[in-house]
Order: structure tokens, then sequence, then C-alpha cells
């Protein structure tokens, strides 16, 4: 039980920090999501199944949801088709 | 009889009553309310002609402040983060143990909640007897907050004439008219699951008094459901059933009822009256008094709004 | 040092919340900021959730009509922590409207380059 607590906890800091290392704003959203599942099991070790169940609907899926739409809006998600475009010319290069 | 008083102009009432009629503004002169006029002295005039002259130079010298004043920054955040992680963990270390049943916390009120709640509100899931009967009007506060939030950002990325005649690219504007391309597999899947997760939305709104959950996470559920529901099957056929309209008069609806819903509770509850709202079998599904109706209400109001936001963010109309 | 060592939770809520105050104040991407202000959010509400625990209680929800409060964990800083979580979602759904009109009117979300920008349109 305690080795859960610490285990959840530190992932929670781990995923913190990587956010504001990451380079990538998809990246670092999708951690801020793995962020938020990780407070649902926390909440659930504090018995708290109520807190759990929010967590999950809003701060893991709709969060996230606005994050990626306000992403595509300011045109930083990177679609495959563009990648493989650079990749093309850098080896043209 | 009111005498006409001698100094009736320039008089508070007086100004109050120009002020209604829109011909004087108390902030007239004190705020910005005009733009700075240009006093520029001839030395600054020079200044700018020089920066105008020399563009490049100018952006070279605010990047270098900009530099600087990171540099700086940075230092002084990592000053403060150690001040404040030795200060609040220097309180940590005095704070009751964690899971202490003596601990401050755990005082007369939570007590009371626990020992008299299924009698006074008659709700099994103590947390929601408390926030929706117990301080009933904490959560109607927040309800009106979501609404609010929906207002200003409808303010913010409403898509009028002006802008859909200015178009700010292209990419912006594909989004906002044209779909993209019937997708075979997210329809197939949607069609499975848009009802499936509808309705546990609907269940954990009604048994939000029996089990975890309530109007918040199930209303958010409801939410992900119909932006899963347009995701799939275009906006034309979402909003048949969600466009404008019914959004506003579901949330007013139900914020209108809640409100008078709980005032009557309070009413009664405090002056002893006679109440037709009783508690019911405790498990039951309509039990709890007023907690069902009031679950509901909170769940319409924040799957509207969740709803909106996705279609304003996306679409910059509902 | 008391406690210091046994509550973890505590501990750990202090150092998200000057993590989450480093996002919002060093990073000069405005998305990042509004992580940041997220995690700082999310850090209070694990600091008032823990508070509530008590050793061996159970959830909030009566079990066999016992209306005994030693056998519950304390329900009031779950019901805060519910208004919290759902107000801090339309708090962000706001700041990102706000940064999608930023990135309109100046093309970048980098807080620095708006600002040259603005001192430039100001000139």
């Amino acid at each position: 039980m305690d080795i859960l607590r610490v285990v959840l906890l530190a992932s929670l800091i781990i995923c913190a920090v990587s956010v504001s290392l990451s380079r990538n704003l998809l990246t670092s959203v999708v951690i801020y999501m793995a962020f938020s599942l990780t407070m649902t099991s926390i909440w659930l070790l504090l018995k708290s199944p109520d807190l759990a169940i929010t967590e999950a609907a809003v701060g893991a899926d709709v969060t996230s949801i606005l994050f990626f739409v306000t992403l595509k809006k300011i045109h930083s998600i990177q679609t495959e088709e563009k990648e493989e475009d650079d990749e093309q010319a850098e080896s043209k290069l | 009889m009111s005498k006409p008083n001698p100094n009736y102009k320039g008089s508070t009432w007086d100004k109050v009553t120009r002020w209604v009629k829109g011909t004087y503004d108390p902030a007239d002169g004190r705020l910005e309310s005009t733009p700075p006029k240009n006093r520029l002295s001839p030395g600054e005039r020079a200044e700018r002609m020089l920066r105008e002259y020399d563009q490049s130079r100018f952006e070279e010298g605010v990047a270098k402040q900009i530099g600087a004043f990171q540099v700086v920054s940075r230092i002084f955040f990592v000053l403060m983060a150690l001040f404040m992680v030795i200060v609040l963990l220097y309180t940590v270390s005095f704070l009751p143990a964690f899971g202490d049943p003596a601990s401050p916390v755990n005082n007369e009120v939570s007590q009371r909640y626990i020992e008299q709640g299924l009698e006074e509100t008659g709700a099994v899931n103590i947390v929601a007897g408390m926030i929706l009967d117990y301080r009933a009007f904490d959560t109607f506060g927040e309800s009106c907050v979501l609404f609010v939030a929906l207002c200003c950002v409808t303010i913010l990325l409403r898509a009028d004439r002006k802008d859909e005649i200015r178009l700010r690219n292209r990419e912006d504007h594909e989004d906002q008219y044209y779909e993209p391309e019937e997708d075979n597999i997210l329809q197939q899947a949607a069609k499975l699951l848009v009802p499936l997760i509808i309705i546990f939305g609907v269940y954990v709104v009604l048994n939000g008094h029996i089990s975890p959950g309530g109007g918040f996470s199930g209303g958010a559920i409801i939410g992900t459901g119909l932006i899963l529901h347009l995701t799939a099957f275009g906006v034309q056929r979402t909003r048949r059933f969600m466009n404008e309209r019914v959004i506003k008069t579901l949330t007013v609806c139900a914020l209108t009822f809640y409100c008078f819903a709980k005032s009557y509770s309070f009413y009664t509850g405090a002056n002893g009256l006679e109440s037709i709202i009783t508690t019911g079998t405790p498990g039951a599904i309509l039990s709890a008094g007023l907690i069902v109706y009031l679950n509901i209400c909170v769940g319409i109001v924040v799957a509207c709004t969740m709803y909106s936001f996705y279609i304003l963010f996306r679409k910059g109309a509902i | 040092m008391g406690n210091l060592l046994t509550n973890y939770e505590d501990v750990a809520a202090v150092i998200l919340f000057v993590i989450g105050m480093g996002n919002l104040l060093l990073q000069s991407n405005l998305v990042k900021k509004i992580i940041g202000l997220d995690i700082m959010g999310s850090a209070v509400y694990l600091f008032l959730a823990s508070k509530g625990y008590i050793e061996g209680g159970a959830s909030p929800i009566y079990v066999d009509g016992i209306t005994d409060a030693s056998y519950y964990i304390n329900p009031i800083p779950a019901g805060l922590v519910l208004t919290g979580i759902v107000v801090s979602v339309s708090v962000s759904a706001l700041m990102m409207a706000l940064t999608i009109c930023l990135y309109r009117q100046y093309h970048t979300l980098n807080l620095d380059e708006i600002m040259l920008k603005l001192g430039k349109e100001e000139m």
C-alpha cells in the first residue's frame, strides 16, 4: 500500500517535470493526460471514488480534447504527410 | 413635501441620474478611456525615427534585453522556489500525520454530516448529500461559473460575418465549413459507442445519490459522447438535435429550476414550514428529495457546456 | 522533523506546486503556461483530499445503514475538490480560447515574440 502510494506520487512528479522539459507541445499534452490518469488512481487510494470518476471524465477526457483542438487551431500538430515531406526535403539536401 | 435642493446640479443623485441616462461617465478623465495623445518630446521623436531607421538593431537590442531578463528571472525563480519549498515543507512537518483520525480536520461538521446525513437528506452517497443539499448554493454558483465561462468563450471565439469575410486563413476556413471525408471505421465504431457512452452518462447522473458519480461526472461523460457523435457524423447531423437554441433553452431552464427548487427547500426548511419534499427510502432511485432533480440539472448544464466548448473551439459557432 | 517523512502526499503536493509555478513563470509558451496552472491546481486538490483521509476509513457511501462518523473518511474535502476540478476545466477552456485569439492576431505562441510585436505596434 505504502509502496503503491510512493510510486504513484513519484510518477506524478515525473510527469510534471517531463511536461515542462518536453520540446513538442503534443507530447506535453499527452503527458498531462497521463498525469490526470495517475491522479485518478490516487483519488481511489484516498477512498474518494466521486473524485476519481470526475477526474477521469473531466481532467483526462474533456481537458485533453480541448487541448488537442487548441493545438490543431494553432497548427502545432504535424501530420505524417508533412513530416514525410520534410524528410524527403532533407534527404534531397 | 420635498424642497427643491438649490445644490441639485452636481450632487450625487444628479450624477447618478445622468449616469443612468448615459450623459455622464464617472470614470471620464480618470481612466484612460481615450487613446493617449501623441505627446513625444523632440528627443523621443528623434529616437523613434532612429529606431524606425534601424529596425533590426532595435530588435537585436530587445532580444538582448529579453535574454538578460530571462537570466535574471530564472535566478530569482530558483531562489524563490527554494524559499517556498523550505517554508512549505517546514509547515508540512507540523501538520497532523496522514490518516490520523484525531486531526483537527475531522471536526464536528463532518461528524454531523455523516451521522445525520442519511436521515436528513436521504442520500446514500454522503458527498452528493453534502454538495447538493447542505451546500447546494455552492454548487449552484459553480453551475453559473460554467455558464459564464461558456458565454466568455462564445464571445472570444464566435466567427461572425466580419470574420467570415476576412477569412483568417485557409485551413481555419476549411476546418469551419467542410467536414473531413467520411471515415467508415470511425462511423461504425461511433454507431456502437455513442449510445453506450450516453447511456452510461445518464446512469451516472441518475445514480448520483446512490453510488459515486453525480451531475458533474455524468454530464462530462454525456458531453464526451456528443463530441464523438460530432466528430464521426459531422456538424450537420449533430445540429439536428443539439443546436444553439436547444443548448440555450436547456441550460437556462436547468439553472432556473435549480434556483427555484433549492430556494423553496431552504425557505421551508428555515421557517419550519411543511414541505412537499420527502426523503423517501434511502437506496431507491426516486429518493433523497431534490437531489436527483438537482443532479439532472447540473448534468444538463455540464454536458451542454462541454459540448459547446468543443464545437466553439472547432467551428466558431454552436 | 515531525511528520515530514510520513506525509508523502503533502510533500508531493508541495513539489508539484513549485513545478507548476515554474512552468507558469519560466515557460514562454502559452500552452505550457496553461498546463502549469493546471498542475498547480492539482497539487492543491491533492493536498486538500489527503487531509480528509482517515486510516482504515471507508469511502463516504453508507454501507448497511452504519451512521458512525468514525467508520467513514471525511467527506468535506472531497466535496470541495469536486467543485474545484470542474471549475478548473472551465478556467483552462477560457484560457485556451484567449490563446487562440492571441495566435490569430500575432501568429505565434511565444510570449516574448508577442511582446516584441506589441512593442513594434506601439512604436
